[in-house]
């Protein structure tokens, strides 16, 4: 108990559009490859612990827990998944380490969304089954309706959300792992076609294929690996209703209580002063303005303003999803929150190469589970 | 600890087959196009060819079936392909009266785990046997891949047909 | 290092019946308010929730647990949900604990919900799915094979007969008749009843199998200091372990379950248990099939290899044997809804180790207890073991 818990390894493949030569086992035997190498483990004799996120439909498998453990290097150990985003994974390895239980943890996530051929079919399977899937609406229908509710409310313009698309497509340009990279005005995305008003098709992101692996270990035990660490300093995550008759359509409560818990556990008090960037869930660019209000990174109705001057880009005073983030790099499913996560770790080692930042010493990754979900989880990391 | 039973009310299949109750149908359209990848596209493109490929580890010296590109126990790439013959030794079976679905069938079906002759002892794979009498097989019967017609064949596991008593 | 200690203050469940007439959210809501009501503490004071549950496919519900999360008293809470297939039951509990333990929370609510029954024409039809989609899917495999398989395997290892392995069965269903959740307690069930009945996938007869369940269960966890506050007879969770084998289920021995062997010595390491089969006083093992009771009792190590059914046919696992085993009724008789399952193991050690298991009470002050469930491709080990 009160063990310090550090992120060691990091590896990652795909990133792609598509990636046909590899299965999905082999390119998660290839980011594993890399994230022990990162490391210097050797994950058969060093790893107490392995955690992978993935929900069966995603993977066209039942029970997809079966099929998790060979290409991690998880055979015959202790090892489990998690139905939920790899930030979650996250947040279970750092339980496993923080009790005592085991000193190093492997957690992984992946996305070979390319492989579903009917993902608009099995998002909308989430809904409930009585009250809301008979209506048989495409599932983004919800993005609309609660990016309505925002513009209504006054908390940012359909400008402002064309803005983060714009920033966020021009950052990825830098990212060599980014699948949707474009340097891009807003027109285009003004006048793409509407999905569900007033969202337009470049407002949403589109999906990519990719693994990622971290390593986690207590703080002693990686003062003897080669890498270097980076602290996970909080972590939190949390829930609003699944219920569209009853949850917030406004504010992102699970994002707000999710980041208290992060805040609480890092003892920070005050985000705007102590959190030097941020890589946000932006499935839907007005998500990215609406994550950043709550999650106390700007005052409410403020983000997109501060979008609009430049606040939010890689040379500006907050600078948000310099990767490029799921709008850039492609939204990778159940991996999301590990991706965003993985460029916080690398900002943080000075490993981001053209999208350097130069000030990063503490930066925060978000996630959400995406529609039709509430669900969403987040973690401080710092040097 | 009875009180800490809820009273949880049970239907029974009558009220369903009757509509005594009301109940909402789905039909999920969950389709897929998994990548085979490296190691299961040579596997599969071999079963069309009428042959059974496995991967070698030269670390712990193992012949893998199903092939894999890496080597589970060791955790390191696998090194070289290696056939393996389509003959091989029952390790269990089992005479199965009901279908996926639970119709009842008059012949069983008999899935079996067989080991195949050339790959590391313990590599079984997954197949049915046929051509037999369900009251002879036995485990340790010695059985041999009964292969569709090559015009027949997709690039899939069916290409073998099922294994018949050697 | 010292790590925090953390008990089971609370428990409570639904009914599990063949086909209920309330929703997923609907019996995890019934369980968890019984769970509450039975150490009276209130859902604002559970600092997070841990949601266990099998496949989507059951309750069909693609990501389930974030629909199931209102119901489960998640609403505004850290909420997770593990996934190890049937080990999910006995893993919940453990990821309940290494919530509290790790410090970041005081308190869990621990729920496991199944709803097989939505599925048509045949909850089975999940199972297709759970093969691997390029080498075994295509030959239409059924989960009953895999375990004819297994059961051949091990009965062809040790020369054991049905005969053998249908006591299992016969004592569980006996013992569910004392359970007021059973589904299929029966406490005239004979051997012969067993070996009557329909021939489902040789060697696994009807009366081999768990029945077809809808149910819930639900724990409150505590730290220590929380639960001397809540009752004067916390039950502690001395020890957790779980452990995954290679998805290359043709690959390995079947015979034997070395991942619960390995799950075991992880749990009775924590524990400080050197022999289990004397400081262990009462076992629920998992016990979908009735051969796997034997075969998980030996991956246990509380019986040597293939001598759990002599130690079953001695009466040792009665009730009021030396080892009682599955004095619940287990799956087999008190029913299986699969991850709902492996939890309300874990209730009964609470009951049992609290002395309030009514009619079903085993004599003698038991001590300490084992839970331990199994799923995935044969494949997956989780064990609990609780003592107060």
């Amino acid at each position: 108990m009160n063990r310090t818990v550090d992120i060691v390894g990091v590896g990652w493949s795909g990133f792609g559009s598509i990636t046909p030569d590899l299965s999905y086992k082999e390119m998660i035997f290839q980011a594993a490859t890399r994230a022990y190498a990162d490391a210097g483990i050797d994950p058969r004799n060093d790893a107490q612990g392995f955690v992978t996120a993935a929900e069966d439909y995603h993977e066209g498998t039942s029970i997809f827990d079966e099929y998790t453990p060979d290409q991690l290097g998880a055979v015959l150990r202790p090892m489990h998944t998690i139905t939920g985003d790899g930030l979650h994974a996250l947040a279970a390895a750092y339980m496993n380490i923080a009790s005592g239980l085991m000193n190093v943890v492997v957690v992984e996530a992946h996305s070979k969304a390319s492989n579903i051929l009917t993902l608009d079919h099995i998002t909308a399977f989430a809904e409930d089954p009585t009250f809301e899937r008979p209506l048989a609406i495409n599932p983004v229908a919800l993005a609309g309706l609660e990016m309505q509710r925002g513009l209504d409310a006054g908390r940012y313009t359909v400008e402002q959300c064309a803005q983060v698309v714009v920033k966020n497509k021009n950052n990825a340009l830098a990212n060599p792992a980014a699948a949707y990279a474009a340097a891009i005005g807003k027109k285009p995305v003004l006048e793409a076609q509407p999905l569900a008003t007033p969202l337009t098709r470049l407002m949403a992101a589109s999906h990519a294929d990719g693994a990622i692996v971290f390593v986690l270990a207590d703080s002693d035990t990686a003062k003897r690996f080669k890498g270097k660490p980076v602290r996970v300093r909080g972590i939190g995550w949390a829930n609003d209703t699944p219920a569209l008759d009853s949850r917030e359509w406004l504010d992102a409560k699970y994002a707000r209580k999710a980041a208290e818990m992060a805040y609480r556990v890092a003892q920070i008090r005050h985000p705007r002063g102590e959190i030097d960037f941020a890589e946000v869930d932006d499935t839907f660019a007005y998500k990215e303005l609406q994550h950043l209000e709550a999650l106390q990174l700007t005052e409410p109705g403020q983000a997109g303003a501060l979008t609009e001057q430049g606040a939010t880009e890689r040379a500006g005073a907050l600078p948000v999803n310099p990767s490029g983030g799921g709008l850039g790099v492609g939204s990778l499913l159940d991996a999301n929150g590990l991706a965003r996560a993985l460029e916080v770790v690398l900002q943080l080692r000075g490993e981001a190469g053209a999208r350097q930042l130069h000030k990063a010493n503490t930066g925060l990754a978000f996630a959400w589970r995406g529609l039709p979900t509430t669900s969403g989880a987040a973690v401080v990391l710092s040097n | 600890m009875e009180h800490l039973v809820y009273p949880s009310k049970g239907l029974s299949e009558q009220a369903f087959e009757k509509r005594e109750v009301l109940f909402e149908t789905w039909h999920v359209k969950a389709e897929y196009a998994w990548d085979t990848g490296v190691a299961i596209g040579k596997y599969l493109a071999e079963l069309k060819e009428g042959r059974i490929v496995g991967r070698r580890c030269f670390k712990c010296k193992r012949v893998m079936v199903p092939p894999r590109m890496f080597c589970e126990h060791c955790f390191r790439p696998t090194d070289e392909w290696a056939y393996v013959q389509d003959i091989g030794t029952v390790k269990t079976f089992s005479l199965c009266y009901v279908r996926w679905d639970m119709v009842r069938l008059t012949e069983p079906e008999i899935p079996a785990v067989i080991d195949l002759d050339g790959a590391s002892r313990g590599m079984g794979i997954m197949h049915k046997l046929g051509a037999v009498d369900s009251r002879a097989v036995k485990i340790g019967m010695r059985v041999q891949a009964v292969w569709k017609p090559p015009a027949e064949r997709t690039g899939s596991i069916t290409d073998i047909a099922y294994f018949k008593p050697l | 290092m010292s790590m925090r200690r953390v008990a089971v203050v609370g428990a409570g469940m639904t009914k599990f019946v063949r086909r209920s007439q309330e929703t997923g959210r609907e019996l995890s809501w019934e369980a968890v308010s019984k769970a509450l009501e039975s150490c009276e503490m209130s859902l604002d004071q559970m600092d997070c929730v841990v949601m266990g549950s099998a496949p989507d496919a059951f309750d069909g519900v693609h990501m389930k647990a974030e629909w199931l999360s209102d119901g489960a008293g998640a609403w505004g809470k850290p909420y997770m949900r593990g996934y190890v297939g049937g080990g999910t039951g006995v893993f919940a509990p453990a990821q309940g604990w290494y919530h509290i333990a790790s410090g970041l929370f005081d308190t869990c609510l621990v729920v496991c919900e199944e709803r097989m029954s939505p599925t048509q024409p045949h909850p089975q039809a999940a199972f297709n799915s759970i093969f691997d989609n390029f080498t075994e899917r295509a030959l239409g495999p059924n989960l009953l094979w895999i375990f004819a398989l297994e059961m051949n395997a091990y009965m062809n290892r040790y020369g054991l007969k049905k005969e053998d392995i249908a006591l299992v069965s016969v004592k569980n269903k006996r013992n569910a008749a004392d359970h007021p959740a059973s589904l299929l307690g029966d406490p005239n069930i004979t051997v012969q009843d067993v070996l009557n009945s329909e021939v489902l996938a040789w060697p696994v007869q009807r009366l081999d199998v768990s029945p077809i369940t809808d149910g819930a269960v639900a724990l409150v966890l505590a730290a220590e200091p929380v639960a001397r506050r809540v009752t004067p007879k916390p039950v502690w969770i001395e020890g957790v372990g779980w452990c995954l084998d290679t998805a290359y289920w043709t690959n390995r021995d079947l015979s034997y379950p070395t991942y619960v062997e390995e799950a075991a010595r992880m749990a009775y390491k924590m524990a400080g248990i050197k022999e289990p089969r004397k400081e262990i006083h009462i076992a629920e093992p998992y016990d979908p099939f009735d051969y796997k009771e034997l075969h998980h009792l030996e991956g246990l190590m509380l019986f040597g290899k293939g001598q759990a059914p002599e130690a079953t046919a001695r009466g040792v696992t009665q009730r009021t044997g030396d080892l009682p085993v599955c004095p619940s009724g287990g799956l087999l008789g008190v029913g299986n809804p699969i991850a709902a399952a492996g939890l309300m193991k874990i209730a009964e050690l609470f009951w049992q180790l609290r002395g309030e298991a009514g009619k079903r009470q085993v004599p003698g002050d038991p001590r300490r207890g084992v839970a331990q469930a199994w799923g995935d491709l044969m494949q997956v080990g989780t064990v609990v073991v609780m003592g107060k």
